[in-house]
């Protein structure tokens, strides 16, 4: 089995996705061959071919071209396996190169098992298990979920490039706005999920965090609600955090919140379902409404 | 202009999961049924569209059983001009490939200026079908969209991408995009709307009539996740437990001394 490992670059810097595809293509056994648009400077250390196409020439995001030069190198390797991260690259870019190829695609892959491919669902609340029909398969990897491989090596390069063009024009980057809180320097955070229910609750939160001296954070759904502002936001798609007590209340378990939280020391998840997903990575569910719980809980801190 | 909406009906998230008798989706037994919240914000976008463009028509798209019908009622009643419902009783068994294929036989030779779709489906979550109907239809797929601004032809959003950054990107229409959470705010049906909307253009397309394309992937089972059982569990009086809490946090944590 051939497995080509697809990496990504961001702001000119290599991110994590080509460690996690090399390890994940290690425990099935796979040779391994890389791709990546980036440049010479940031490459993933792990021995063995790899095609580079210059990211400055062609962009970091301009999947048309990206799909062109992944296909290349699949006429010239013929894997068997394509592998991406499930990251904003990796669900973009997948199913374009799954399209041209008629290859079957599944999906932010957990694990593998009876011959197929382990994804979860329904906000993991259950696991689905796909078997691909297709001669190519193409999977992306739920980030985190496959232990990045140790660096080994240098390696060896061939440049690609296409005649290839793209209509859509990457202009720039924004970043993230920067709030009077970092979340990442906080010893406690107390987070509030749509559990809170309105907005209202949020003083419930933050009278919480003010009783064990911590910060407050907040799940995607209430930042998008606009009840919190996103600095506060905790999850892949905003801070990544690792305090000495993480207190999450009605927050469900969602696998973007969980990348953000999940080194915490001490977790304790306050929650009306006894089987939501957080329970999974908290070292303390109370099944209890947050509403009448947490005012509780503050008054035996005084 | 001429615009599409491509929805999926979805359970509540918060609902209890029990396998089918096959052990390959959930049961569709004592489930609420919604609008896929990806596609909440898809169908705000395109009626905002639709609304710059007086001379524009919006089109929103479904599959799957009669029930499905509800939410296609919503998406008019939320400002959609007209419905198709690709009636479908075994779409769950489908794969995104599939799935593209009816959509793209649907939207073959309508020309569509702009399409949206939710970035993912809530139950489903393979975040494929938009882009394989863009790849299908030969135009241009923006994913994971957070801003969305057209003028004349040309598109402006953003793409969010992770730790909170985001991509500025350009795009000339034709061209579908993906919306993530947040991208704008949902409008609710008003009454007078849900009214109008009972006597909007519904039109029925068997899936067979459209694409008989196989699956390239299948389920092999479906289960609940092996829990850890790492958690301690309390339950009980409200005081009571938050009393063991303190007492555990001192124990365990440096946070109350």
């Amino acid at each position: 089995m051939k497995a080509l490992l697809v990496g990504e670059v961001r702001q000119g810097r290599l991110q994590g996705a080509s460690y996690e595809a090399a390890s994940f293509a290690r425990s099935l056994g796979a040779e391994v061959v890389q791709f990546l648009v980036g440049n010479p400077a940031a490459l993933p250390q792990l021995a063995g071919p790899l095609y580079l196409a210059d990211a400055g020439r062609y962009g970091e995001y301009n999947p048309s071209v990206h799909k062109a030069l992944l296909l290349e190198v699949v006429q010239r390797e013929a894997p068997d396996l394509i592998v991406f991260s499930h990251s904003s690259y990796g669900w973009d870019l997948a199913p374009r190169v799954a399209a041209a190829l008629g290859a079957a695609q599944v999906s932010e892959v957990v694990g593998t098992a009876e011959g197929g491919y382990v994804v979860p669902v329904c906000n993991a609340k259950l696991r689905r298990t796909v078997r691909p029909q297709s001669a190519i398969t193409v999977v992306t990897l739920q980030p985190g979920a496959f232990a990045a491989a140790e660096p080994d090596g240098t390696p060896a390069v061939t440049e690609l490039t296409t005649e290839a063009t793209g209509r859509i024009v990457l202009s720039g980057y924004a970043e993230a706005e920067k709030g009077d809180v970092d979340l990442s320097k906080a010893e406690v955070i107390v987070s509030a999920g749509r559990g809170i229910g309105k907005p209202e609750n949020l003083t419930i939160i933050e009278a919480l965090a003010k009783a064990l001296h911590g910060e407050y954070g907040a799940s995607r759904p209430v930042v998008d609600s606009g009840w919190a502002p996103h600095p506060r936001q905790v999850g892949s798609t905003g801070q990544t955090v690792a305090p000495k007590l993480y207190v999450a209340c009605g927050i469900s378990g969602a696998i973007q919140h969980l990348a953000g939280m999940k080194k915490s020391e001490f977790v304790v998840a306050i929650n009306t379902d006894r089987d939501a997903p957080i329970g999974e990575v908290a070292d303390v569910l109370v099944v209890a409404d947050l509403k009448q719980f947490v005012p509780a809980l503050v008054e035996k801190l005084k | 202009m001429k615009i599409l909406v491509c929805i999926k009906q979805v359970p509540d998230m918060e609902s209890k999961f029990k396998v089918n008798a096959a052990g390959t989706w959930y049961s569709g037994q004592d489930l609420a049924w919604r609008l896929n919240e990806y596609d909440e914000f898809a169908v705000e976008q395109a009626v905002r569209l639709r609304e710059q463009d007086p001379g524009s028509e919006l089109v929103v798209v479904a599959i799957g059983p009669e029930r499905v019908k509800e939410t296609l009622k919503k998406a008019l009643a939320m400002g959609c001009d007209r419905a198709v419902h690709i009636v479908d009783e075994a779409s769950f068994e489908k794969d995104p490939h599939q799935i593209a294929a009816l959509l793209a036989a649907t939207a073959k030779g309508e020309s569509f200026d702009a399409i949206f779709t939710g970035m993912q489906s809530q139950d489903r979550g393979s975040a494929q079908v938009g882009v394989l109907l863009a790849e299908l239809l030969g135009i241009e797929a923006v994913t994971t969209i957070v801003s969305f601004a057209c003028e004349g032809r040309t598109v402006r959003a953003a793409r969010e991408l992770e730790g909170g950054l985001k991509a500025q990107v350009e795009v000339d229409l034709p061209a579908l995009f993906t919306c993530q959470l947040g991208l704008n705010t949902p409008r609710y049906p008003t009454l007078p709307n849900i009214m109008k909307a009972k006597k909007k253009e519904l039109t029925v397309l068997p899936a067979a009539s459209l694409s008989t394309e196989g699956p390239l992937a299948v389920t092999a089972g479906v289960a609940y996740p092996q829990k850890k059982g790492g958690a301690l569990i309390l339950e009980g009086e409200i005081g009571e437990m938050a009393g063991q809490l303190v007492a555990i946090l001192k124990e365990k944590t440096t946070v109350l001394r």
